[in-house]
């Protein structure tokens, strides 16, 4: 069905100036380089990678943050771009940050923040209409009423990322961005936040894009998952199947780090391939695919081509020469590339 | 590994106070850790729970005339760090111990350059001392190497900046591991970095340790990470060890409430949802409850858990306890 496609990114490319070269021409930070996702209505869908991917910009592209340098994003059957978007998608559309300790203004509180969307959006008719709905946002995060009267520096960070979620909520999106929003938090508050962002999208029958660099996390909650490697995604599938049966070495490779808590879990992990390596600079995106520096199992035409997707399953895609093919033996003695 | 006997650090009773506006605030309260010869040890907690107050109350680097230490003793070798003078302290520094940060670009110096850093670290080791400038060179040059960093004379004249966070991360660890030490301490080393690179610089950290014979100290707040790199555990809680174990013994079972609520709040790689975590936060250091710190956010707690403290007690296969009220094993 093709209507309840919520959010659609095709072909997206967000590049950033980045001085010029020694030729004297521009160069360029490819951050997103030519992403295509499409999101339904109703899902939770996972984006993962590491720092300098380009998770953060294709929320912030989608949120209307960036003018988009090539590509379109599609919310809701319309095409969207920074500018002119009309107030009926800025509704409807939502972000979390990472850190709600410079998300929330500290010279407002806390009623004040949660109103402000309420005023912009003209969502109640007076002040104690307005009143009433900034309770019932507290409620929903299971926040105290009185917590209104407080400002952002008297709460805690567990607290702060309720406020900055209970702001999110308090247009009635459909769909909301959440950008890393318990990264900074410990794990018994994280397990809180996570547990009460999954109920409020039951109830309300939300749509998460959430972002994360914590993979355990993410077979947790996510529906769908797909890996970014240097502004391209690598693979995409569902949790299960991304989880049970990585397809990309550069997958195999993440999940391979991941610390883990038990023995069920460390069966999980592809034994074969061993981290190594850093991601290179976004500005000098290496030829062929961008990941065969530190792939075990490069190969010639890796150097070369870039991998086009394949389908590799159902709703499972994967970016990669040797998918389906066989990777081989894995060249784990090779030395470090730098 | 040598004698597995030997303490060669043991923190006792450790209480520690920071003076603050309103009073004390009580962070530390009656810490116990044992580190032996050679053994690999974990500390693991939560934010603000006083882990990395107490190592740096070993080496002596709180910031002084801020805090006062009303109880509590630091063996190192035998003897007590907190009563040494500064110049029997700066030996334990200079040859003993060594440290590595958890942010590697806060601890190094971005108007110098890597190997101006270095050198100074060489000069004013043990080692070093009467090398001539060549002999330290060669020497930076080797730790730089030992940390898996190709080209280190190319590296040796970059400034920070030009390194990125996991090649940083591993300059830290080859400072701290130049010239031979007995003791080293890790505070979260890799936190900062992401899952590949972390997992790229505990292994070149264990290996390092391994090789050289060394205790370590390793501060996470993971407990995955404690998992994969320690011999044995010690859980803080708000300034206070409430469960210490060998590391495969604590996995096997956790035994105290705050443990336990630590362990389900980790999300697990196999799937299975996310359980509730622990309820309530952290408590006010300048006000701190009387009996267990856990109490006011323990489904176990008593009227005794309210007025008590308890103590840690052994209960069998090295398995230390601070609760009233453990199941039983």
């Amino acid at each position: 069905m093709a209507d309840n496609i919520i959010l659609k990114l095709d072909h997206l490319k967000q590049y950033f100036p980045a001085g010029k070269g020694k030729d004297g021409k521009p160069l360029f930070v490819k951050a997103v380089d030519d992403v295509s996702l499409e999101v339904k209505q109703g899902e939770i869908i996972g984006l993962v990678g590491e720092s300098g991917s380009g998770k953060s910009t294709i929320a912030y592209s989608v949120i209307g943050m960036y003018e988009p340098s090539g590509g379109e994003i599609i919310f809701d059957g319309q095409s969207v771009r920074k500018k002119g978007r009309p107030m009926k998608i800025k509704k409807d559309m939502q972000i979390v940050f990472q850190d709600p300790g410079s998300a929330l203004n500290p010279q407002q509180n806390i009623g004040e923040i949660l109103e402000l969307p309420l005023k912009v959006h003209k969502m109640c008719k007076n002040k104690a209409e307005r009143v009433e709905r900034v309770k019932e946002l507290l409620r929903m995060v299971e926040l105290p009423e009185h917590y209104m009267y407080k400002s952002p520096a008297s709460i805690g960070g567990g607290e702060k990322q309720m406020v900055a979620i209970a702001r999110a909520l308090a247009t009635d999106p459909k769909f909301i961005i959440l950008d890393e929003p318990t990264s900074a938090l410990d794990v018994s508050i994280q397990a809180k936040i996570i547990n009460m962002l999954l109920k409020l999208q039951k109830e309300k029958n939300l749509t998460y894009l959430f972002i994360t660099h914590d993979l355990s996390l993410m077979r947790n909650i996510a529906d769908r998952v797909a890996i970014l490697y240097l502004g391209k995604v690598a693979e995409i599938a569902p949790a299960e199947t991304f989880f049970r049966r990585p397809e990309h070495p550069y997958t195999q490779m993440l999940i391979s780090s991941i610390p883990v808590v038990s023995e069920e879990e460390e069966a999980l992990k592809p034994a074969k391939i061993e981290s190594r390596g850093e991601i290179p600079s976004p500005v000098n995106i290496p030829p062929g695919c961008s990941f065969h520096l530190r792939c075990p199992y490069v190969q010639d035409i890796c150097k070369q081509d870039d991998p086009v997707m394949v389908e590799r399953g159902e709703n499972h895609q994967a970016r990669c020469h040797y998918c389906g093919v066989g990777l081989g033996t894995p060249n784990n003695n090779e030395e470090e590339t730098k | 590994m040598s004698n597995e006997k030997t303490p060669i650090l043991e923190i006792k009773n450790l209480k520690l106070w920071f003076k603050v506006y309103k009073g004390y605030s009580k962070v530390l309260d009656g810490v116990n850790i044992t580190v032996h010869q050679g053994e690999k040890v974990g500390i693991v907690g939560e934010a603000g729970c006083g882990k990395t107050t107490t190592v740096k109350s070993i080496l002596g680097i709180l910031p002084e005339g801020q805090y006062v230490i009303p109880e509590g003793e630091i063996l190192y070798k035998g003897e007590d760090t907190l009563k040494m003078n500064s110049r029997q302290l700066g030996k334990v520094r200079s040859g003993e111990i060594s440290m590595i940060y958890q942010e590697p670009s806060a601890a190094l110096n971005p108007v110098f350059t890597i190997g101006q850093q270095m050198m100074e670290v060489a000069k004013n080791s043990d080692q070093g001392k009467g090398k001539t400038k060549a002999e330290r060179r060669e020497m930076v040059l080797n730790a730089i190497r030992d940390v898996f960093i190709p080209d280190p004379e190319r590296i040796f004249d970059y400034y920070p900046v030009q390194l990125s966070g996991g090649m940083k991360q591993r300059i830290c660890i080859a400072m701290a591991i130049m010239t031979q030490r007995d003791l080293m301490i890790a505070d979260e080393p890799g936190t900062a970095l992401d899952v590949t690179i972390q997992d790229q610089v505990h292994k070149t950290l264990d290996r390092l340790v391994e090789e050289r014979d060394m205790a370590l100290i390793m501060i996470t707040h993971s407990l995955g990470v404690a998992r994969e790199l320690t011999d044995s555990i010690n859980v803080m809680y708000a300034g206070t060890v409430v469960e210490a174990a060998p590391t495969a013994e604590l996995f096997r079972k956790q035994l105290h409430p705050y443990t336990i609520g630590l362990m389900e709040a980790v999300p697990r790689l196999a799937g299975g949802g996310i359980q509730a975590g622990i309820y309530g936060s952290i408590p006010d250091y300048l006000y701190p409850p009387k009996g267990c710190r856990f109490a006011p956010r323990c489904p176990r707690a008593t009227e005794q858990c309210l007025e008590n403290k308890p103590e840690l007690v052994d209960v069998g296969n090295g398995h230390k306890v601070a609760c009233f009220n453990i199941e039983e094993v």
